[in-house]
């Protein structure tokens, strides 16, 4: 009650500010569209159209250009964006290693960076920047709840496994930063690698309780698949990534029951996730993603500063987009000194309604959380 | 517990092998015979895969998805060998790489806009669900030991097609000397064409069986076409016995490695470091038996023309 008489109050205060009269916004948004893993890009994309087209501000410019996940085209992309369309914020890119090569130098140019999806760490901590905003996570966070969970629901004997790659490392540190029981096993498997035999053998060796695992992708698909085919019963437990709607159907029904951590899910209850949820059925006719609230509460975000600050005037722009004055379709966000996300991650169930598989939210793994590396960041 | 877990992984090992075999199969028979360097190989096991799940979920039937991998896939492979391979023979084998690079590019963004931008679903018909008892003592997935036969049978036809029917008679000689094939009467383009597609359907048919346990997915061929490549090289380029022995190889070591690698390790090293290392290790194993296979085999375990 106190919070929605807080939140009344402050959409009735932003109703009295002046409305500024803001020059133009062009926003350069690099993603991930064609080849492997354009699911991902293609979902920000839309949820970032959606929210741009849904406010109709004609003072905000968007172009968009497909970076194929290769590294060396996406800083191609950006350098472009930045000297000849003159571009104001960059946005969209997809993986962490593309977000390294192309965050670090566009942010010391005055370009400010919205990540709509990567968090590595490296932008957390120490190599935090004032004009870099992550409106997603940081990439330990997900693990973290999970690990978190395990804890509540009792699990004391954790097999737990990630890709040998820095993300995969980020993953299982994360979880264990957390989780308290036992380790049964700890693996670092190939990255890309597409047969989980071997892993899957061992975990039924191991006298494991419980199975957390970090595999984005195909990877995901063909160890959940594998999985349930081998007859393997021991609760899985993930991140978001391998649960998402647009990857569930191909899982099937291995994926049934499985727990994973998610700061976002279709069934949150506030008026603004409904609306998302509503609007993106309509225009695009399939069940949103999490890639798509991301991108859908980034291009709200630039919205809403637009509507308080000028561009030109990037102090105050700057400290616009860090106030975070808009509705979020995850509800309570807020960002920490490092310009991170302070939010609630929550514990999903995979479920089956009618015959689409689906996430159901079951219970809260982090309150308020805020990731490892903050204290780090000199902001 | 420490022995059935031993056997478990050697089973992984060998059925990872026979995988590896169809796959590599089709593309150290289209070396061999034809000369040609295929990186579009990966490109024909996507398209069985998309074909198998496309036409799975619209009848409800796995084996008609298996048959229209094997179709599609042949079909894309004559389509290839006439439109593009055919003009590519008497050039160098850059020129040909170029080519088939360019047709995975292709035949990707055909199947996005296809099939969209996300996985497939494709799984396994009920009945190979779950695990099956071996010996008395062992589980092991039914789906794993029906790819072991199925792997094994389709070695067998294609050795018994190659060395002991007419058609298999005229491919190697098509293989052996082109001109002279051709001064005997013998329609050597048609020859090459039912090559290609032949080598295309393998492809198809490994994808589909492949896809079923793992992800169909826009991009899927191109780790496989990397391992079929060492297959290949390890084997011999061109011997499809070579293929086989080599295929059961590389599955075996890569098994394993991930298996016992990290273990054995912390025998001598800190956990942790060790656990870090072995799947390293582990992950270049077989890259390491392909340097070593060649510094002693230049020519690869069984040489197809030695």
């Amino acid at each position: 009650m106190k919070k929605q008489l807080i939140t009344t109050m402050l959409s009735a205060a932003l109703c009295l500010v002046p409305h500024v009269e803001a020059s133009p916004v062009k926003v350069g948004m690099i993603t991930t569209l064609s080849g492997g893993g354009s699911g991902l890009g293609v979902d920000v994309r839309d949820g970032f159209m959606l929210a741009v087209n849904n406010a109709n501000n004609s003072d905000l410019e968007v172009i968009i250009e497909d970076d194929g996940r290769k590294p060396s085209l996406a800083v191609q992309i950006a350098d472009k964006m930045i000297q000849k369309d003159k571009v104001d914020i960059l946005t969209g890119i997809i993986w962490s290693n593309l977000a390294m090569a192309v965050v670090p130098s566009s942010v010391n140019q005055g370009i400010l960076y919205l990540s709509p999806n990567a968090g590595p760490s490296a932008l957390a901590g120490k190599g935090c920047h004032k004009n870099y905003f992550n409106v997603a996570w940081q990439n330990d966070n997900l693990h973290e709840a999970m690990g978190n969970y395990a804890n509540s629901a009792e699990h004391q004997n954790s097999f737990i496994l990630a890709p040998n790659y820095p993300a995969g490392k980020d993953a299982l540190t994360g979880y264990k930063r957390f989780y308290e029981g036992q380790l049964a096993g700890e693996l670092y498997t190939k990255l890309g690698q597409t047969d989980y035999a071997a892993e899957i053998a061992q975990i039924r060796a191991s006298g494991a309780d419980s199975v957390f695992f970090f595999l984005p992708g195909g990877m995901g698909i063909s160890f959940m698949k594998q999985y349930s085919q081998a007859g393997m019963t021991i609760p899985l437990m993930g991140p978001a990534f391998s649960f998402d709607q647009g990857i569930l159907q191909a899982v099937g029904k291995s994926a049934l029951g499985v727990r994973n951590s998610s700061q976002w899910n279709k069934d949150l209850d506030n008026a603004a996730n409904k609306t998302f949820v509503a609007d993106f059925e309509s225009a695009y006719g399939r069940l949103p993603s999490l890639y798509a609230s991301q991108g859908y509460d980034t291009a709200n975000l630039i919205l809403s500063a637009m509507q308080s600050a000028d561009i030109h005037d990037k102090d105050a722009f700057r400290a616009a987009i860090k106030s975070a004055q808009f509705d979020s379709v995850r509800g309570n966000f807020r960002f920490g000194n490092n310009q991170h996300p302070i939010q609630d991650i929550y514990v999903r169930e995979v479920v089956m309604q009618g015959d689409l598989l689906t996430n159901k939210i079951i219970g809260v793994g982090l309150k308020d959380h805020q990731d490892a590396y903050a204290a780090d960041c000199a902001l | 517990m420490a022995t059935i877990l031993f056997l478990e992984q050697c089973l992984n090992g060998l059925q990872l092998g026979i995988m590896l075999f169809l796959m590599a199969a089709g593309l150290t028979l289209i070396f061999g015979v034809m000369g040609l360097i295929n990186l579009a190989h990966g490109s024909l096991y996507m398209i069985g895969a998309f074909a198998c799940a496309a036409v799975a979920s619209w009848t409800g039937s796995f084996i008609l998805g298996l048959v229209a991998s094997v179709v599609c896939a042949a079909v894309a492979g004559a389509l290839i060998e006439v439109g593009v391979m055919r003009r590519l023979y008497q050039r160098d084998h850059l020129d040909q790489v170029l080519a088939t690079f360019a047709l995975i590019l292709i035949s990707s963004e055909a199947m996005r806009w296809l099939f969209g931008s996300y996985p497939l679903y494709l799984d396994v018909p009920e009945v190979f669900y779950g695990a099956t008892n071996l010996f008395g003592v062992l589980q092991y997935s039914r789906y794993r030991l029906f790819i072991i036969v199925v792997g094994l049978l389709t070695a067998i036809g294609i050795y018994l097609l190659i060395n002991k029917t007419r058609i298999g008679m005229r491919i190697r000689a098509g293989a052996s000397d082109r001109q002279m094939t051709a001064a005997l009467g013998i329609n050597i383009s048609l020859i090459f064409t039912l090559v290609f597609a032949l080598g295309a359907a393998l492809a198809g048919f490994a994808g589909a069986l492949v896809g079923s346990i793992q992800s169909v997915d826009i991009g899927m061929g191109e780790p496989v076409l990397i391992l079929a490549f060492v297959v290949v090289v390890i084997g011999g380029i061109g011997s499809i016995r070579g293929a086989l022995v080599g295929a059961i190889i590389v599955g075996m070591v890569d098994t394993l490695g991930r298996g016992y690698l990290p273990q054995l390790l912390q025998l001598v090293l800190d956990p942790v470091f060790a656990n870090t290392l072995g799947a390293a290790l582990a992950s270049i194993a077989i890259y390491v038996l392909m340097i070593i296979v060649l510094i002693f085999k230049p020519q690869g375990l069984f040489p197809a023309h030695g």
